[in-house]
């Protein structure tokens, strides 16, 4: 039996803010994880992943990471990925307090 | 201190236009990120978790008002009006943007400050014990000595690629306040049976995923051969030095693999060689930098103010009791101001803490602080009668915890909250240990007791030399807390040894009161501090402590077999 993919999501920074962003189904880079593209095809992920790595005017390091489906979009599987969309647990800062809708 | 020619100012301005033009380049897209990257680690500025982060150099933890104040303006300015001390005395600021970043080092060239090998496989910040020049049992302030090495390290264009990074300390004490024997090269400015000032040399030393305690490499080294025989040191390790593998990279392990004695030999050898080169220019160089560093005007006058406020008031008792050190000029006192307020995050202070610290320096202590790798701050020449109007602003300030040298004087990385290489959290954890403690009333009673945590193998928070250190490890996608007993930093160096098995995050807490209070129950007398009842028992008792299940499941298989 072929091992089963776990869904994954494009993430970097952000060139000048250094922020986490996500890609989205329509090639943006979002700041909310919930308008991510959640990629359940191995062999789409890995070509998502070459051509988002592309856009360094934008971005830096981007990789693929292991999400699953929520109620509101993916989910990450990992605590350093729910720190990655939280933000610090000793300040109220980064993207718990941002306003996310900016892309 | 030490204060710019014209050469470094010219050099500073030069290479922050450099940088100026380089991230310029990386914006318009003319740089990839993997041409940009060394760039931008030569000066200091990583890519973290949520943002880049920028650290800046404190050389040997030494500032003047003035660059405090300036600090406290950039993180206004560019940053979220905080810093964070570090255990290599430097400042890291958690949000800068890029675009800001070249504003930044300008702001900081303007008070001589800049982020110039604060990373990359270079020689670091030079660190040196915080009480130097103030403390009692010294024997000459390590400050000269570490900026003559400031100074030769800084673009050394021999040692911009080695190995990997490469750390010195330095102490003028013979109580080693600066962790010298984990580093890669420590220095002890000692005194020979003549009486002649030299150094013992200590190469090896480091923590991280392989910790070691540094061995002697040359026991005497006479003052003029300091920098002929570090450069013959480091010359060594740079062809010598594994560049196979990243984590065999350091000194530490080219020492352990090659005997102290086969390095001793090459580096004599190569100190034979270069030696002639030093034509004593550097030692020219370092008596000036010593006029530079010569020690402030300290005052007479009577103590009284602060012998009354000691009766009168007993919190400023147990602060005064807890948070100075004996200072070599009569009537003086060195003051450690605790960033490690209880349930806040060790070593950070906000902008208007900064900009209070630099006015008390300016007005009551020769306008001199230091930063210590404890991640405190520290005001090293202070008048005693000035220390109750210092104790009352600190107080106002948030500044006036009593808890240096105690349980919740916790060093801590940033951890899994703001570093891309973490495996777990740190801060937090310090954080609940303590406010825990607080809450207990309890950390007066345990005395000393050094607690160090590391949010990933690399060991920035020293937990290997902690009295208790904690390791924040990943295990199966889950923080996982690891607990060492029995370490120390001092001249005394020892590594901190495992327990069993971790903890998870929310029992660390428990599991670090459980020893506390094993060691309450087993120690002699109040005078017998933590690491002394270890090392006079074991890690036994503690560990007993700590499983209860193992002992119980123990004695019940030992019940079984009888």
């Amino acid at each position: 039996m072929p091992r089963t993919f776990t869904p994954k999501v494009v993430t970097a920074n952000a060139l000048l803010e250094g922020d986490v962003v996500y890609l989205t189904e329509d090639d943006r880079w979002t700041r909310n994880l919930s308008e991510a593209e959640l990629i359940t095809d191995e062999a789409i992920a890995e070509v998502r992943l070459l051509d988002a790595s592309r856009r360094q005017s934008e971005i830096v390091g981007a990789y693929l990471v292991d999400m699953v489906a929520g109620d509101n979009g993916p989910e990450p599987t990992h605590f350093r990925e729910d720190f990655r969309r939280t933000g610090p647990s000793n300040y109220f800062h980064g993207k718990q307090v941002e306003d996310l809708s900016r892309t | 201190m030490y204060r710019y020619n014209d050469f470094d100012t010219a050099f500073l301005a030069e290479r922050n236009a450099q940088f100026r033009a380089q991230v310029a380049r990386r914006i318009d897209g003319s740089l990839t990120e993997d041409e940009f990257r060394p760039l931008r680690l030569m000066n200091g500025l990583y890519l973290q978790l949520h943002a880049y982060m920028l650290r800046v150099a404190i050389p040997y933890g030494t500032l003047r008002s003035a660059q405090m104040r300036q600090l406290a303006m950039i993180a206004d300015k560019w940053d979220k009006g905080y810093g964070h001390f570090t255990t290599r005395q430097n400042i890291q600021y958690n949000w800068p943007k890029l675009p800001d970043v070249p504003d930044i080092l300008d702001a900081l060239a303007e008070v001589e400050l800049h982020a110039i090998q604060t990373s990359g496989n270079t020689i670091r910040n030079v660190t040196a014990d915080h009480f130097a020049g103030a403390a009692a049992d010294e024997i000459a302030d390590p400050r000269p000595v570490a900026e003559l090495l400031r100074q030769w390290s800084t673009d050394h264009p021999e040692f911009q690629f080695l190995p990997r990074k490469f750390k010195f300390a330095v102490t003028g004490s013979p109580n080693d306040r600066a962790v010298t024997r984990a580093h890669d090269i420590g220095v002890r400015m000692i005194r020979n049976a003549a009486g002649e000032p030299g150094y013992e040399v200590l190469v090896g030393g480091g923590l991280g995923r392989t910790p070691m305690i540094g061995k002697v490499i040359r026991d005497f080294l006479p003052k003029e051969d300091l920098l002929p025989y570090m450069e013959a040191i480091v010359s060594v390790y740079n062809t010598l030095g594994r560049r196979d593998n990243k984590y065999k990279a350091r000194i530490k392990i080219t020492v352990h693999e090659n005997g102290i004695d086969t390095m001793r030999e090459k580096v004599e050898a190569r100190f034979a060689e270069i030696r002639p080169l030093f034509t004593g220019v550097d030692q020219q160089m370092l008596a000036g930098i010593e006029a530079q560093f010569a020690p402030p005007a300290f005052r007479n006058a009577p103590v009284t103010a602060y012998d009354e406020a000691r009766k009168a008031d007993p919190v400023f008792r147990a602060w005064a009791d807890t948070n100075l050190a004996l200072h070599r000029a009569e009537g003086y006192a060195i003051v450690t101001v605790s960033l490690k307020k209880h349930g806040d995050t060790p070593g950070d202070a906000t902008s208007d803490q900064m900009r209070l610290l630099a006015d008390l320096a300016e007005k009551y202590g020769h306008d001199e602080l230091r930063i210590s790798h404890e991640q405190n701050v520290i005001l090293p020449h202070v008048h005693r009668s000035d220390l109750p109007a210092i104790h009352a602003a600190l107080k106002a300030a948030d500044l006036a915890t009593a808890n240096v040298g105690l349980i919740s004087d916790i060093i801590a990385c940033p951890g899994m909250d703001y570093c891309a290489l973490a495996t777990a959290r740190s801060i937090p954890v310090a954080q609940e240990i303590a406010q825990r403690f607080e809450d207990l009333k309890l950390e007066h009673d345990i005395g000393p007791l050094k607690l160090k945590i590391s949010g990933c193998i690399n060991a920035c928070g020293h937990h290997h030399v902690g009295h208790i250190g904690i390791l924040g490890l990943d295990r199966a996608g889950v923080e996982n807390y690891q607990i060492t007993l029995g370490g120390d930093g001092t001249e005394e160096a020892s590594l901190g040894e495992r327990t069993g098995p971790g903890f998870a995050y929310d029992e660390i807490t428990d599991a670090i009161e459980r020893i506390v209070r094993a060691y309450l129950d087993l120690r002699e007398d109040e005078d017998e501090t933590f690491l002394m009842a270890y090392r006079r028992v074991g890690a036994d008792p503690f560990k007993a402590a700590l499983y209860p299940e193992d002992k119980a499941a123990k004695k019940e298989k030992a019940e079984a077999h009888a």
